[in-house]
């Protein structure tokens, strides 16, 4: 039995290499199945590069890294794993139907799959107007929107509530969890630590190092903060004080 | 592969192109205007437009679809579309299929209405079956397309692909004959116009112009063009990596 079984991703001594440093090392760490696990820290930390190593689109050093059972990249993985890059991968010069119309039949997903994603994120959807006019929020909706067409057991997003209100945030994270509920893993990214309460776990990636594993609760509890922020400068700070 | 996806992919390009209506007219108006100039540039000598007129109508799909093929996989790179893409369930083959089929047809079009200017309207006069020329000329579309495609990877901005028309494709046109015959030029230019695809593609042409038929050498001269669209796009799908640093 393999631990992929029970995690929706299992990475074993993992490092990645750029410019001669290692700017991602990971000696071992598992993602639960089901859950919306957040992967926070400030930007530059390796939180995409992690990220395109899971997807298998980051080519690493050295490292193991199962996802749902298969190695992260296989070609089987590619209809269950579902990405979202951080900048939108969308087309510009199409309008928001035709690129998702586009998506749903490469993934062989119905048009009935593009209404329903364009209503779960509230994808803006006024008649003939391209991609290109739209706001980055609104582009990074359709870029997220993409990526649920096909109903992916794993889906890894990366930063998609950046830039958004707040009440769209809160839409999204209740999304997230909706979809967490009906069986799906969800991996979501963000520099933004006020959104780690949203996550059923968290992990802290910080100079491309995982800190913290922990659920929110569990990181409250173990800091005696109940400010999530607070807790992870206490963290860095407690671990920063001890030399290596 | 699978001809969803790969049917899925040339809709998308053609789509994306019917957005960019300018861009449409001046594929399709250009090349025609371009041949009207040459008409009258040799106003005083019809039979010297004869000869080079089927070749410069077979050759601007290619520069056209070159240009066309590498700015848009190049956007298709630098804007992130690709590497979604690419980790969706689809081949390399879906990518290359689906764009050549929608610039063939793209192509078609374009050879279509340059032919009828050309040999409908101005009186160009080919020895061989004009029908012959403006298959050639979307097979030298293909063969733009690839190159395009293929250069794309090696271009960072738009402007450096851009470039690449004159770095790449002005050179093929002048040693490929249609200005000077190879066997007038330095030994070794010939040597070098021998192993460069445009020269083919002009030199099938100009058997049509001429000698009316293809014969053995045209026939080759195809045989070549096709191997080298071949071996453009299994270049090019070379670039396209799954993983990147």
């Amino acid at each position: 039995m393999t631990e992929g079984q029970f995690s929706a991703i299992a990475i074993e001594d993992l490092a990645v290499r750029r410019g001669g440093r290692d700017v991602v090392r990971v000696p071992r760490l598992t993602v639960p199945r089901g859950r919306v696990t957040g992967l926070m820290g400030p930007s530059g930390c390796g939180k995409t590069t992690l990220m395109r190593a899971i997807v298998g689109v980051q080519r690493i050093a050295r490292g193991r890294i199962d996802v749902l059972g298969a190695p992260a990249g296989s070609a089987p993985l590619r209809a269950r794993v579902g990405y979202m890059t951080q900048a939108p991968s969308v087309y510009a010069d199409l309008t928001v139907r035709e690129n998702l119309r586009f998506y749903a039949r490469v993934l062989g997903a119905g048009d009935e799959r593009v209404d329903a994603v364009v209503a779960a994120v509230k994808v803006p959807d006024r008649k003939g107007q391209l991609v290109r006019d739209l706001s980055g929020g609104e582009r990074a909706r359709v870029s997220l929107a993409a990526v649920l067409l096909g109903e992916p057991e794993l889906l890894v997003l990366d930063e998609p509530t950046v830039g958004l209100d707040p009440l769209l945030r809160i839409e999204l994270w209740n999304l997230f969890a909706r979809l967490a509920r009906g069986g799906a893993t969800l991996l979501v990214s963000s520099h933004s630590l006020e959104e780690a309460r949203h996550c059923d776990d968290l992990l802290l990636l910080r100079d491309g190092e995982v800190l913290v594993e922990d659920s929110p609760d569990g990181l409250r509890r173990r800091t005696g903060h109940d400010n999530l922020e607070d807790a992870f400068v206490a963290v860095v700070s407690e671990r920063e004080a001890v030399p290596a | 592969m699978t001809p969803r996806i790969t049917f899925a992919i040339s809709a998308r390009v053609l789509r994306q192109l019917r957005h960019d209506p300018r861009t449409v007219v001046l594929l399709i108006v250009v090349p025609s205007l371009l041949v009207v100039l040459l008409r009258y540039v040799f106003d005083g000598r019809p039979q010297t437009f004869d000869l080079v007129g089927p070749g410069l109508v077979g050759l601007f799909p290619l520069i056209s679809m070159f240009l066309v093929g590498s700015i848009t996989v190049l956007r298709e790179r630098t804007s992130g579309t690709l590497e979604r893409l690419l980790t969706m369930p689809l081949g390399k083959l879906d990518i290359l299929l689906g764009y050549g089929i929608a610039f063939a047809g793209f192509a078609a079009i374009q050879a279509t209405v340059v032919s009828v200017v050309a040999f409908g309207v101005l009186g160009l006069d080919v020895a061989g079956s004009a029908w012959a020329v403006g298959a050639l000329a979307i097979g030298n579309a293909l063969l733009g397309m690839a190159l395009g495609l293929l250069l794309s990877a090696f271009a960072a901005s738009e402007f450096q692909a851009v470039q690449f028309m004159p770095a790449f494709v002005l050179p093929q046109l002048l040693l490929c004959g249609l200005f000077v015959a190879r066997d007038q030029m330095a030994p070794a230019l010939d040597l070098l116009a021998g192993a460069l695809p445009l020269t083919y593609a002009y030199d099938s042409l100009h058997r049509l112009a001429v000698d009316g038929t293809l014969g053995a050498r045209g026939t080759l001269d195809v045989v070549v063009l096709a191997g080298a669209i071949a071996l453009a796009l299994a270049l090019g799908a070379a670039t396209l990596r799954r993983r990147t640093a």
